[in-house]
């Protein structure tokens, strides 16, 4: 016994993360996304060079004295339409991502991603209500053309109704002041079934909007602009910040309420916060790109594998993953024949096999190591 | 011991019920008017048949559950106006069953009982590193702190945990079995150190233990529940007798002298 003390003084004992690992991976993750971003807003159907992009990007982003050599037609393409496209996919990819994170912790389910309690339906009933009340009452129509906040009835709708159903949810599973699990996901799933058949009336009664009301569906990052940016980013980035200062509290969680409770964590009042600042965060994505699906279940996943569980990186490292995923997958959808297929079908022709492959893996890799 | 310190002990249980929810019928009472005072410094045995309420005693203790009636103090105050993680920097709780994460470190997870120390939003101090240290070696665990809880034997998972308790420094530690899972060895070498962390930091310890010679040798102080009370409480010599043995858990023990003057208890050939 003495022995293991002198050499533990002699060679301090390290545990957790390293700085270094840190930096590695955040720095790789953040060089990858910032590479991602000057391809994606330099492809496209009209021709800017990527020299010219970088060089925009440059000039407008980080105000570089960068000489103008290119058509001003290029900068409008590039800072009107592709980049905050571009700037979209990234938030709703990592927004998606994080929150995955933090609800396959809460919902202790490998299963859970961002949509699971209620959020999908519940947006998506908004957006399909934003979408056909005009329609059915002409009154509303007048509000059709305007916005709040940068965002269209539409967009607000369906943050609302995200955000709402996720409350509603939760009210309705606690009881005696606890919420338990398999009540959650229970009672989330009960609730998106009755959202599920509203839209679908809504969808029944819509006749024209019936495009809108599927376009929405899928997930599309087509109406992505500057207005819908300067509404999702700050909702975005505080979620992650209060988020981020939880880690701690995302690590306790992973022993069971019993044993988090036991290391001062007041939990009941903890998953409830948590829950808030993910929905927000799932809402605000919602929100602006429709129900964009399999970013939240894998990315989560992809990670933990790779990079361990300690949410201190966890966080931050799904957040870049995530965005850069969904950069990808929107380049995708534009290049890809067919012209403009929503990024959802894109992400779940992508994103399914993937997980069966991440799934047929992380099975195989257990099996090795109980052998 | 000064008479203020002794007149206020620790944590004290006062005429305490309890009852777990059944969803029809009855509740079935656990607990039915316990008195528990826990002096600082005192190592305590917890003894009792299968459902007897050790574990929902422990729990009543730690704050995990509510009594019915009756009032739970610990340092003064009663539990319910400590806050949590005020409460976890001073009472530890070694559960029955944890699934321990996987992807994890063993040194990691016993460096989760440091969190409610935590002073730092993202790194970890200096005093957390040692008292992580120090905690693998007196659980028996530092070379253990490499491996994750695939890697780990039900015995060495159990030595994690146990390390993940020390590193809270708390002042009360309950301890629900710790001795599940470990080789003989590992038993006495786990109690051994126990007994000397409570002589050197007075730390106050509630072990739920099922082997009798073991607790006796282990623990200068018993308490026996059944049926929902406290059937006995005292030093192991005056508490652990055939009589109470029999009737408690129903098996008729008898009294073994050993060489050096010691008393082992061993079950009647007779039964």
């Amino acid at each position: 016994m003495r022995a293991a003390i002198a050499s533990a003084e002699a060679q301090p004992l390290r545990i957790g993360l390293t700085l270094t690992r840190t930096v590695v991976v955040l720095g790789a993750a953040g060089v990858l996304l910032a590479l991602l971003l000057v391809v994606a807003v330099a492809v496209g159907s009209a021709e800017v060079g990527i020299g010219d992009t970088a060089a925009i990007l440059g000039r407008r982003l980080l105000a570089l004295p960068i000489p103008e050599t290119w058509a001003p037609t290029a900068e409008k393409i590039i800072f009107d339409i592709r980049l905050p496209r571009v700037l979209t996919a990234m938030l709703v990819g990592g927004g998606l991502a994080m929150a995955g994170t933090v609800f396959q912790v809460l919902l202790r389910n490998p299963l859970a991603d961002p949509y699971v309690i209620g959020t999908a339906a519940g947006a998506s009933f908004g957006a399909a209500l934003g979408i056909v009340a005009p329609l059915v009452l002409p009154v509303l129509a007048i509000g059709a053309g305007t916005s709040w906040l940068g965002l269209g009835v539409v967009q607000l709708f369906a943050f609302a109704g995200g955000l709402g159903t996720v409350l509603l949810v939760y009210a309705v599973a606690r009881s005696a002041g606890r919420v338990q699990v398999i009540t959650l996901l229970l009672t989330g799933y009960a609730i998106s079934s009755v959202l599920a058949a509203m839209v679908a009336m809504l969808m029944f009664i819509s006749g024209n909007a019936l495009r809108a009301i599927f376009g929405w569906l899928m997930g599309s990052l087509a109406n992505a602009g500057w207005m819908a940016l300067a509404f999702a980013a700050p909702l975005m980035i505080v979620a992650f910040i209060l988020l981020l200062a939880r880690w701690r509290r995302l690590n306790l969680l992973m022993l069971g309420d019993a044993q988090a409770a036991s290391l001062g964590v007041d939990v009941e009042r903890e998953k409830l916060v948590l829950t808030v600042l993910a929905t927000l965060a799932t809402s605000a994505a919602v929100a602006i790109s429709g129900t964009i699906g399999f970013i939240g279940l894998v990315v989560p996943h992809l990670l933990r594998l790779v990079i361990g569980p300690d949410h201190r990186l966890l966080l931050p490292a799904s957040l870049l993953v995530g965005a850069a995923l969904l950069v990808v997958a929107d380049l995708g959808a534009r290049l890809l024949p067919g012209g403009g297929i929503p990024v959802g079908v894109v992400t779940a022709l992508i994103g399914a096999p993937f997980f069966l492959w991440l799934l047929r893996r992380s099975q195989l890799l257990r099996v090795e190591l109980s052998a | 011991m000064s008479a203020a310190v002794a007149a206020r002990p620790l944590a004290m249980l006062s005429d305490v019920h309890f009852s777990y929810p059944r969803p029809r019928g009855e509740p079935r009472p656990v607990l039915r008017g316990v008195d528990l005072a826990l002096p600082a410094g005192d190592l305590v045995a917890l003894l009792g048949a299968n459902g007897s309420g050790k574990t929902t005693l422990l729990r009543l203790l730690s704050g995990a559950l509510v009594p019915d009636a009756g009032e739970v103090r610990f340092d003064g105050r009663p539990l319910g106006e400590w806050r949590r993680d005020a409460l976890a920097r001073r009472v530890a709780v070694l559960p029955q069953q944890l699934d321990l994460p996987d992807g994890f470190r063993a040194a990691e997870l016993v460096a989760m009982g440091r969190a409610p120390h935590a002073r730092r939003l993202f790194a970890s101090t200096v005093e957390d590193e040692r008292a992580v240290e120090r905690a693998l070696v007196d659980a028996d665990a530092l070379d253990l702190a490499a491996r994750y809880p695939h890697e780990l034997s039900g015995g060495e998972r159990q030595r994690v945990l146990v390390a993940m308790a020390l590193a809270q420094e708390p002042d009360l530690l309950l301890l629900d079995e710790p001795t599940l899972h470990l080789d003989l060895a590992h038993q006495v070498a786990l109690l051994s150190s126990i007994r000397r962390l409570q002589a050197q930091r007075r730390l106050t310890v509630v072990a739920v233990l099922h082997d009798l010679n073991l607790a006796a040798a282990f623990a200068p102080r018993v308490v026996v529940l059944h049926d929902g009370l406290v059937a006995a409480d005292g030093n192991v010599a005056d508490t652990l007798t055939p009589v109470l043995i029999e009737r408690v858990f129903g098996v008729r023990m008898e009294l073994a002298r050993t060489a050096d003057g010691g008393a082992h208890l061993v079950i009647s050939s007779d039964r």
